[in-house]
């Protein structure tokens, strides 16, 4: 048994984490603001601070990203742990943004709904809670458009 | 550089050891190789140990130390460091040993894998092994290992077009053969029915469509080529090694579908061996999911993307077949305690190609290893060949 975190600490699926952890990425977590390399054109979400392609020929920039794009790949999980637990069967899939750039969203829809190439939308929601008494977390998700 | 050889190898039965701490379990291995190997303890230079995450497990750090002192190696103070790369870890801790007497800095020297993870609730379990990903930005998605690859066999299924019983298939094989590996987690065959039938875990994979949760632990001794001999008739000769990294989230990769660590690393290991795919005559591959031997079989370039369920299927990759994969019984019946498995591979390709593979034995002169941490962040290959 691994003992329960103290409230100054954030439970994210079975994923723990200070306070100060979370707010560090909060404008990216609420906003989807990621980032562009000014060099190559290339846009970064999750964000980097460092382009891979550029190296130290780039420039980061933040960048607000539109928050639509489609299914490129998805799961029905059916067993996970932590938060993430009460939402099973929920859908887990991996999103291409229309700037380019993909990343990994938990899907807010049917099981039955989802496919590949479906048209999605960013929304902001609840990501969870540090138990009844901590600290309640938000971030971005994902819906159909 | 040198020429190296494997003289020595031992490795614990895989399961649910309840019986055993984590400390006794690589003693158990190291006591095998080095009577393997006909050695004592005060011949070793130094030791590498693969672990991923002794630190959630068992609440365990400093393992390099702790496996010197319980070894009984403390006393002569010989040098001990542990490698991590999540489920790759075992791997490198070979490439660590093999550069480590290659270079000459050290001549006899132990390659380990251990994981003990019975010891945390199955939660806690699918909550470490999710550190292999990226925590920050898949962690928070409220992924899982399964649900990682699960994303892989959907996205494989829609463009290739691989059924679902080639799929199962993978798992029938691969129990056949760990029936024949007295090491082995699980020696009962299984039907196709078994896998379509189990419950779903991440859709489209099921619970036998993923490796178990497992202790054990390996360890194979490595010594110049040259000085082999004094040890071992049979010594089994490094031809080739090759590492290579890719991004750590799935989502950031060019294809889903490809492991373009495992294409980079068995390149490598290829080049630097000079032998062709046709000259191999098995693989230990790493089928922690079903999806992943079907990738690995292609990124390896045994056949083109998108064959290796046809090829599964035709029973190719059977012991018999064109190009036998996880003799073993691989991670799907083997077992997968995670650091270790890496070098399980090589005791089972040692076994191989001396010809103690009892009921599962495969006659052939060259096998592969493929070590794969993460969704293939880190891959190692190796390529063994008889003297």
């Amino acid at each position: 048994m691994v003992p329960e975190p103290p409230l100054s600490v954030i439970s994210l699926g079975g994923y723990k984490m200070s306070v100060a952890r979370f707010w560090r990425k909060q404008q990216n977590r609420y906003n989807l603001i990621g980032t562009r390399c000014t060099t190559c054109g290339k846009y970064f979400y999750p964000p980097r601070g460092f382009c891979p392609d550029c190296r130290r020929e780039g420039n980061i920039v933040d960048h607000q990203f539109k928050g639509t794009g489609k299914v490129v790949t998805y799961s029905i999980i059916r067993s996970s742990s932590g938060n993430f637990k009460l939402l099973t069967p929920y859908v887990l899939a991996i999103i291409e943004l229309d700037e380019g750039t993909r990343l990994t969203s938990h899907l807010v829809c049917d099981i039955d709904q989802v496919y590949i190439g479906m048209p999605v939308r960013r929304v902001f929601r609840k990501l969870g809670e540090d138990g009844s008494s901590g600290a309640i977390f938000y971030g971005t998700k994902f819906v159909p458009a | 550089m040198r020429e190296v050889a494997v003289i020595g190898v031992g490795c614990t039965k895989f399961g649910e050891k309840w019986e055993s701490s984590f400390r006794n379990l690589f003693v158990e291995a190291g006591a095998l190789a080095l009577e393997d190997a006909n050695l004592s303890g005060e011949q070793i230079d130094e030791i590498f140990v693969g672990n991923m995450s002794a630190g959630r497990f068992v609440e365990q750090e400093h393992i390099g130390a702790l496996i010197a002192d319980y070894a009984g190696l403390a006393t002569d103070n010989i040098p001990a460091t542990r490698v991590e790369a999540a489920c790759a870890s075992g791997g490198l801790s070979f490439r660590q040993a093999y550069t480590a007497v290659a270079s000459g800095m050290s001549d006899i020297v132990v390659a380990a894998g251990v994981e003990k993870m019975t010891d945390v609730g199955t939660e806690v379990t699918t909550d470490v092994l999710a550190a292999a990903a990226d925590r920050e930005w898949e962690g928070i998605a409220g992924i899982t290992f399964p649900g990682l690859y699960a994303m892989i066999a959907t996205e494989y299924m829609h463009r290739y077009g691989l059924k679902r019983e080639q799929l199962a298939q993978v798992a029938v094989k691969n129990h056949d053969n760990g029936a024949k590996n007295p090491n082995a987690q699980f020696r009962k065959p299984i039907t196709l029915d078994t896998v379509l039938n189990s419950t779903l875990v991440a859709d489209p994979l099921r619970l036998f469509d993923c490796s178990p949760v497992t202790d054990g632990a390996a360890a194979v001794i490595l010594a110049p080529l040259e000085r082999a001999r004094e040890f071992t008739d049979t010594p089994i000769k490094v031809l080739g090694a090759g590492q290579a990294s890719s991004t750590i989230a799935l989502h950031d990769r060019k294809d889903i579908c490809t492991l373009d660590a495992t294409v980079a690393a068995g390149n490598r290991a290829f080049q630097m061996a000079g032998v062709e795919r046709k000259d191999i005559g098995f693989v230990e591959v790493h089928d922690c999911f079903t999806i992943a031997e079907i990738c690995a079989i292609e990124d390896l370039g045994f056949c083109k993307k998108g064959e290796a369920g046809k090829l599964t299927e035709e029973g190719q990759t059977a012991i018999g077949g064109k190009i036998p994969i996880n003799p073993s019984g691989g991670l799907k019946a083997c077992g997968h305690p995670v650091g270790a498995t890496g070098v399980k591979q090589v005791y089972e390709t040692v076994k191989q190609l001396r010809g103690d593979a009892k009921g599962r034995q495969i006659d052939t002169e060259i096998g592969m290893t493929h070590n794969v941490g993460g969704t293939g962040a880190t891959v190692v290959c190796h390529i063994f060949g008889r003297v």
